[in-house]
């Protein structure tokens, strides 16, 4: 992005301190009149985006700290009215939410260390272009990016495996992607250099002892990359639980916020006497219920987002 | 793809010896000097068969009555017949109508937005303003889809929501989600909302990739920025983009289950029924599998045949394809 060495021809004119602005400052082209004009247009452009994503995302943190009557009321816009912590108060003295709390958290770790696991037993092999068959391999992965088994077959296979409402049908079914496995293959292709394979089996290494003190070592953001991919799509989603689970003890949170949030299936305080109290206290508490639910997410984001960005530009490259 | 990778590997000095060697070799001593690498592959390898090509192969019962006492392969063959009952019932036109709706709409509405953020960000100069639009605008890309719908239904709620407000300063219906005609418009702008953001790093790393001289030349032949977006950076991002256009409408068939469920209430069911929703109901709701597989199968053979028309085309206008 920095074309920061190209030297301009009319350098030796300038004054020294110029000079060494320049120097440090990207080549832009000479802003016309025009340029001046297009680029308030295109920072109106990004403001505008800017404030369309954040305005809503502002409204909810405002509202979850706010007091029930102004929710219900919807008196609440970017500001907390009436500031109060009731709502958050109201989801941590919810059991369901502290179970699927915890069931989720189980089924990021346990869920992710699998994933984890048989990504890099099939990426690395795959890596390697002495492997047998190969070729095959790969396209046997790509082709299930095409055409994938569909609902009914696929729930067929988890219910004759005997997984159905348990804790395996949240782990195994969806363990693979087929794109973190090129991903990783074309990181451990692009990025391990050959010499060191050559060196190792010099010094008489086997193939695992090579993937476990070389290749992995050196695939530590590769492999922060696909473990949060996995963790975040864990966290994240609620089909399997929807479709393999049926005993409320096992819910994932994204499955208690789905009866919550989008059924109603929740009446708020129960110590409330008060109707109306209730009712308002159950509107506040989806608020709080929102950002608690996300704040595991958003505190590992900045670190995600840098290392997401890299992951794409991984998977782009592939070609 | 794997041709790329392979000329990698041949111009890898490394790579090369490897290959020489072990051309020499029979397949026996390479297989058990390998082993391992085998052994390594057993795990995913049957991952692979029990969930993706066991899944493909149990599609059979879409062409059978399938009932549990006989199980997939004993069950007694039909033919067609439940792709022409899911067809003579009227629901399936308006499921294909709504399903093939929702994600044209989506695609066009959609998909210029992300290039536009691009070019527009590639421009900014201010690197903290540049940093904090990103930084935000990718952040609703990681919440759940549960999240994102709750936050629609909180804030077009017409009694608590703030964009009841503004709807209604516009004179427009305060309750959107009651209204099915609104359905399509509230589901694909939020999709946006929530990825437009995260879609445009794709084509950020591409103008990035973009060769400096260019911009050089340019500057020296007196070009505006305009000119520069138009004649550098949109031809420099083209391959980029047709790859990412592929990939979209080869998934026009295969709009996601999760958002379009949750969004589903009695009053927009006319609109928001897709096929992914219907199979659901009628296979594990109403336990008709062998119909909810058949129109399943449907599903994804439209699905395998667009993306290899759109690839085919894309290849011969052009040049660029997924392979």
């Amino acid at each position: 992005m920095t074309f920061a060495t190209a030297t301009r021809p009319d350098f030796a004119a300038e004054p020294e301190s110029e000079r060494r602005k320049a120097r440090r400052r990207p080549i832009q082209m000479r802003d016309t009149g025009f340029d001046r004009v297009f680029m308030v247009g295109v920072y109106l452009l990004l403001t505008t985006f800017l404030l369309i994503v954040l305005v809503p995302l502002i409204n909810i943190v405002a509202s979850s700290f706010s007091s029930p009557a102004a929710v219900s009321g919807g008196r609440v816009f970017l500001r907390p009215v009436d500031f109060t912590f009731n709502g958050y108060r109201a989801v941590l003295s919810n059991s369901a939410i502290l179970t699927g709390f915890g069931n989720s958290l189980f089924y990021v770790v346990v869920g992710t260390l699998i994933s984890l696991a048989l990504t890099v037993m099939i990426a690395y092999p795959l890596s390697r272009s002495d492997l047998v068959g190969r070729r095959a391999l790969i396209g046997g992965v790509l082709f299930t990016m095409l055409f994938s088994g569909g609902l009914i077959p696929t729930y067929m296979v988890v219910r004759s495996l005997g997984m159905l409402d348990t804790r395996w049908a949240m782990t195994i079914p969806a363990a693979l992607g087929a794109w973190q496995v090129l991903i990783a293959m074309t990181y451990f292709r692009s990025s391990i250099p050959g010499e060191l394979y050559e060196a190792a089996q010099l010094d008489g290494a086997s193939d695992l002892r090579f993937l476990w003190s070389v290749v992995l070592p050196l695939s530590k953001p590769l492999l922060a990359v696909i473990a949060l991919m996995y963790g975040i799509g864990q966290w994240n989603q609620y089909f399997s639980a929807l479709i393999y689970l049926r005993s409320e003890d096992l819910y994932p949170l994204q499955l208690v916020l789905r009866n919550i949030l989008i059924l109603n299936n929740n009446s708020g305080g129960m110590d409330l006497a008060n109707q109306l109290q209730r009712e308002q206290l159950a509107d506040l508490m989806k608020f709080s219920l929102i950002v608690v639910s996300t704040v595991p997410v958003m505190l590992v984001y900045p670190f995600v987002a840098r290392h997401f960005t890299k992951g794409v530009m991984i998977g782009s490259v592939k070609g | 793809m794997t041709a790329v990778l392979d000329r990698e590997a041949a111009a890898r000095p490394g790579g090369q010896d490897l290959r020489r060697t072990s051309r020499r070799r029979s397949l026996r001593h390479r297989l058990r000097r390998h082993w391992q690498l085998y052994a390594l592959l057993i795990l995913p390898v049957a991952w692979f068969v029990t969930f993706s090509y066991i899944p493909m192969a149990n599609n059979v019962i879409a062409f059978k009555d399938y009932n549990v006492v006989d199980g997939i392969w004993g069950s007694p063959w039909v033919g067609f017949e439940h792709f022409e009952r899911f067809f003579a019932n009227p629901v399936a036109w308006d499921l294909i109508r709504n399903t093939l709706f929702l994600s044209l709409y989506g695609f066009v509405a959609g998909f210029p937005i992300p290039v536009i953020l691009a070019l527009a960000l590639n421009e900014v100069r201010l690197r903290f303003f540049k940093r904090t639009v990103q930084l935000v605008t990718y952040a609703p890309h990681f919440l759940s889809t549960v999240i994102v719908v709750s936050m629609i239904i909180l804030i077009f709620s017409p009694r608590i929501g703030f964009m009841a407000d503004v709807l209604g300063f516009f004179g427009m219906s305060t309750n959107l989600l009651a209204d099915p005609d609104s359905f399509r418009h509230v589901y694909v702008w939020s999709d946006i909302w929530q990825t437009a953001g995260y879609s445009a790093i794709i084509f950020m790393a591409a103008l990035a990739g973009i060769d400096p001289s260019l911009y050089e030349a340019a500057r020296l032949d007196g070009a505006n920025r305009l000119q520069k977006i138009w004649h550098i950076d949109l031809p420099g991002i083209a391959p980029t983009v047709v790859v990412v256009m592929i990939l979209s409408v080869g998934s026009i068939m295969a709009i996601g289950f999760e958002k379009a469920f949750l969004l589903q209430n009695p009053l927009n069911l006319s609109q928001s029924e897709i096929i992914a929703t219907y199979t659901y109901k009628i296979g594990l709701l109403s336990a008709d599998f062998s119909l909810a597989t058949a129109i399943g199968l449907f599903n994804s053979v439209i699905n395998l045949i667009l993306l290899l028309a759109v690839n085919t085309v894309s290849k011969r206008v052009t040049g660029n394809g997924l392979w």
